[in-house]
């Protein structure tokens, strides 16, 4: 889902970068309040950091012969609420951007955005949903790692396909281009990344159910966990 | 439970290893090159852009940029073991203090020394 550096106009990448802004200013804002309530907490949001790590650095080969990576931004959304992981996702971003080359400076406004913002939020709404329809906590857990992974990178066609119209299709015919590359390849790709993450759930609960009571993803399927 | 662990990491594995073998090479953009198998997504959006804007010219280059193929796996493997390294260190601080939990609670024999 990176967008390469330069490869969006300049005014595309002001305006994402402008959109992206606030939503991390508010989960810079977030994660110190909620630190400050939960100081023991820190070390969990460490994980959260870090999974996000290991999983955006996982290049996967996929059905349509293309390779690309999970984000692992829907797990920390789920133990923190999603505006903290506006936070680490830009730190994951700017790491890659800069020491890596991928993605870029310019296109860090529009990656946040994709990555950061939509990815937490869908996949924080889709457990809430699929909590608050009597979904067990694996099947709620598994439907918001998976849809937010997805959600990325429905939004970085969009993106795209927004910056660079098709000169006859306009927009429709684009979006169809760069779905087809992004959002096929990322279907199993999705699909794996919300298996790890039930797993990665299960096993906090098994050893830290004390921890984790106060945070969202217990709150749900409490009944038939 | 414990069988559905095992089949949630075998289909991580199937799904991860079974494209190598079943996926086709991506549709070649119309007047580029045939894309690479198993190339990055990022780089077939990047060529799809050329063939949809020709005239679109990137405007910014990264300031670094990996010396090579090897230095950039490189550095993608010291991301991944920054973040394994992490969530392992936890997980058996939690395992580890879970267990010390069980088995200091059930055990009211005040012959028990151990307890932490």
């Amino acid at each position: 889902m990176h967008i390469m550096e330069g490869f969006l106009p300049p005014a595309h990448a002001l305006g994402w970068a402008a959109a992206s802004l606030p939503f991390l200013a508010f989960g810079l804002h977030s994660v110190k309040r909620s630190l400050q309530a939960h100081p023991e907490r820190r070390m969990l949001l460490g994980v959260a950091a870090a999974f996000a790590f290991l999983l955006s650095a996982l290049k996967l080969p996929s059905v349509t012969g293309s390779c690309s990576h999970p984000t692992g931004v829907g797990f920390g959304a789920l133990l923190f609420g999603p505006a903290a992981m506006v936070p680490v996702g830009f730190v994951v971003l700017l790491f890659q951007a800069l020491l890596l080359a991928h993605g870029g400076l310019t296109t860090l406004g529009a990656n946040v955005f994709s990555m950061a913002v939509v990815g937490p939020f869908v996949a924080y709404g889709v457990f809430r949903a699929a909590a608050g329809l009597g979904a067990s906590r694996s099947v709620a857990v598994f439907l918001a790692a998976c849809l937010g992974d997805l959600a990325t990178y429905v939004v970085t066609s969009i993106q795209l396909a927004w910056a660079f119209p098709d000169a006859v299709g306009g927009f429709g015919a684009s979006f169809i281009k760069f779905a087809g590359i992004f959002g096929l390849t990322q279907v199993p790709i999705a699909i794996s990344e919300g298996l790890l993450t039930v797993l990665v759930v299960n096993a906090m609960a098994r050893f830290n159910a004390h921890e984790l009571r106060a945070l969202p993803v217990m709150m749900a399927g409490r009944k038939n966990a | 439970m414990k069988l559905r662990t095992w089949m949630t990491w075998a289909a991580i594995i199937l799904l991860t290893v079974l494209p190598l073998w079943f996926a086709s090479a991506p549709p070649a953009e119309p007047g580029a090159e045939a894309p690479t198998m198993f190339g990055g997504a990022d780089e077939r959006a990047q060529q799809a852009i050329g063939t949809v804007a020709p005239d679109y010219a990137p405007w910014f280059a990264p300031l670094f940029e990996p010396a090579s193929g090897e230095i950039a796996s490189l550095l993608f493997a010291l991301q991944a073991a920054l973040g394994a390294g992490v969530i392992g260190f936890w997980l058996g601080m939690s395992v580890a203090r879970e267990r010390a939990r069980r088995e200091s609670t059930p055990s009211s024999a005040p012959s028990e020394s151990h307890a932490d």
